[in-house]
């Protein structure tokens, strides 16, 4: 929706430092917080993605996809990402903080 | 007006004011005079705490944010029903506002928003106004009482609970459920879908039947179902009633409740009258009334059609809608809703700053239902913007539990903590 350019003008905010991350990925990422915790500092219970090692991520994404790790509902979601999403949110969690 | 200051806020306090005489609303005072770029949030359940939160993350907290809501504190529906089952406590499902101030620096206030005006764009509280750049309303759902003859929102709050908002109703339909007697009746009526939480009603019955063969055994649970059939994890559903709850849960479809009575215990459907000792009847179901204000109702006069890139209204300029309120081939699960407040934080930031939001949004959904006080079981899916059909469709993947189990209780429990702290901390 092309809002009016005139008001939209009056709004613009000076971009943030932090406008280098990826927003898509950003994006991607935040989808799994409802159980893994925001930006992957799961509270309790699931694991943490935060800081995890990039290629174990996409291994584990990719035999939740092809099935060959048993679980009960990763492999649900997994399938629903491209790998190229899978290798965006790979990046993402992997720069994360492992929480406080 | 002649009031005194303090007549005033009493009466504008009690909500009634206002609608008596529009005019006063306008010549309240501007609450926090606007300074920079503001987006105003209207309900802070599971969508409008997280839009809250995630605008303020992610504009490095550039974007002020007013947040408000009427409730002092945050009463979760997710895990409500096993407080009505009684393995969780009222307290376990109450949470607090405060993180969201402390951490984020979101602006709440306590209230209730009695007006809306899009084009001048501010809200109106009883005791003043706001302005806001973008607008999201994300008021929840609003019961439909008058779709069955003698209920009311009185008589909900006192006799025939629907308990389809946690709060106040949970508590009692447990304290019925209490005081019934051993080989009583509880019937649970069910409204037409689209329906807050599609399995809620279903996994309500589980949590009842649970505390019965516990407690009262000769009881039993009578389903009204105005739907054709059980309308989500219908086999998991079916196996669970007939191995942990054998002989006590009787289930009948296309039975829409369209009368009661309160006096007599009653409900009426067009085949039948049902006497039980314990009524918990759910009325249909319609986005929460500050929709109206916004004029962003235009569904079947209950649903908000909104731009699944941004949440924007189909009907309303710098108004996102989102949450249970909005019309869309999508789950209506707090979930889900958050993951719409995420798609919608990050759109306004993007416009507010000149730019396009994400083409391609994807979200994804998982409702758990507690089948007992540990066994639990899930649907899954994950939804992608579909550019032809303008919505939001079923991606690859998703799908149901194999059965319900130990694991997955604690699973759900996981999800519960997590997204509790995702919405609120
Ligand atoms: C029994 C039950 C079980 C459920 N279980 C699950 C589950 O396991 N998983 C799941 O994902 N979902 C579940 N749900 C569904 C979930 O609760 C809803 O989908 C979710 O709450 C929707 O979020 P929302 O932000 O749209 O509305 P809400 O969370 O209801 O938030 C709306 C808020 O707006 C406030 N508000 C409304 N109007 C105004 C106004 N005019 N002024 C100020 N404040 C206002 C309200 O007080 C409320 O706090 C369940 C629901 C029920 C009833
Ligand atoms: C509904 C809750 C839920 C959601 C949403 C969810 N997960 Fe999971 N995740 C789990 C559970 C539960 C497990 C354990 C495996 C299982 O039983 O499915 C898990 C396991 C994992 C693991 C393996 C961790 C390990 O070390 O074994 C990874 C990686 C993972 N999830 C990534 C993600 C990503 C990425 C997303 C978002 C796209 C996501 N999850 C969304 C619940 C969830």
């Amino acid at each position: 929706m092309k809002a009016c350019t005139g008001i939209m003008l009056a709004l613009l905010f000076a971009l943030p430092a932090s406008a280098e991350v990826d927003k898509r990925a950003r994006s991607l990422a935040s989808t799994c917080a409802a159980c893994h915790g925001t930006d992957g500092k799961s509270v309790g219970g699931t694991a943490v993605l935060a800081g995890m090692d990039k290629a174990e991520f996409i291994k584990q994404m990719t035999s939740f996809k092809s099935g060959q790790r048993k679980v009960t509902v990763m492999h649900q979601h997994a399938r629903g990402y491209t790998d190229e999403e899978i290798e965006k949110m790979a990046t993402y969690f992997s720069t994360q903080s492992r929480g406080e | 007006m002649t009031f005194d200051r303090r007549e005033f806020l009493k009466i504008a306090a009690s909500g009634t004011l206002l609608t008596a005489f529009p005019s006063i609303a306008f010549s309240a005072p501007e609450l926090m005079k606007k300074k920079g770029p503001r987006v105003v949030i209207v309900g802070a359940g599971f969508g409008g705490a997280t839009c809250a939160k995630y605008l303020r993350m992610w504009s490095d907290k550039k974007i002020e944010v007013i947040l408000v809501e009427r409730s002092p504190t945050f009463i979760s529906c997710p895990m409500s029903n096993t407080v009505i089952g009684g393995s969780r406590s009222m307290q376990d499902i109450t949470h607090q506002y405060k993180a969201l101030g402390k951490k984020y620096g979101v602006k709440l206030i306590q209230g209730e928003v009695v007006a809306i005006d899009t084009a001048k764009q501010t809200v109106n509280l009883a005791k003043g106004y706001l302005k806001y750049d973008r607008l999201v309303v994300a008021p929840g759902i609003d019961l439909m009482y008058d779709q069955i003859e003698g209920l009311s929102q009185k008589i909900a709050d006192e006799q025939i609970p629907h308990a389809w908002k946690a709060g106040p109703q949970t508590a009692l339909l447990r304290k019925q459920l209490e005081a019934m007697a051993d080989g009583g009746v509880y019937l649970l009526s069910i409204p037409k879908a689209p329906y807050r939480c599609p399995p809620g009603p279903y996994e309500r019955a589980c949590q009842v039947a649970f505390y019965l063969k516990h407690n009262k055994p000769k009881s039993k649970v009578l389903i009204l179902d105005a739907n054709p059939d059980i309308t989500s994890k219908k086999g998991l559903f079916l196996s669970a009633w007939n191995t942990l709850y054998p002989g006590m849960i009787e289930y009948r479809p296309n039975a829409m409740v369209t009368k009661v009575d309160a006096a007599t215990r009653s409900a009426k459907t067009e085949f039948e009258d049902v006497k039980a000792d314990v009524l918990n009847v759910v009325p249909p179901m319609r986005a929460g009334k500050a929709a109206d204000l916004a004029g962003a109702v235009n569904v079947d006069k209950r649903w908000c059609a909104v731009d699944f890139l941004s949440y924007e209204s189909k009907v309303q300029k710098n108004v996102h809608i989102i949450g249970d309120a909005v019309a869309a081939g999508l789950p209506k699960s707090g979930h889900m809703a958050t993951a719409q407040a995420k798609v919608t934080a990050a759109a306004i930031i993007e416009l507010m700053n000149g730019r396009q939001p994400d083409p391609d949004p994807v979200v994804n959904n998982t409702c758990y239902s507690m089948v007992s006080d540990k066994e639990a079981m899930h649907v899954a899916n994950v939804f992608r913007f579909n550019v032809e059909k303008q919505a939001m469709v079923s991606a690859e993947g998703g799908g149901v539990s194999e059965k319900y189990s130990e694991e997955e209780g604690s699973f759900a429990k996981y999800w519960a903590n997590n997204i509790w702290s995702d919405v609120l901390r």
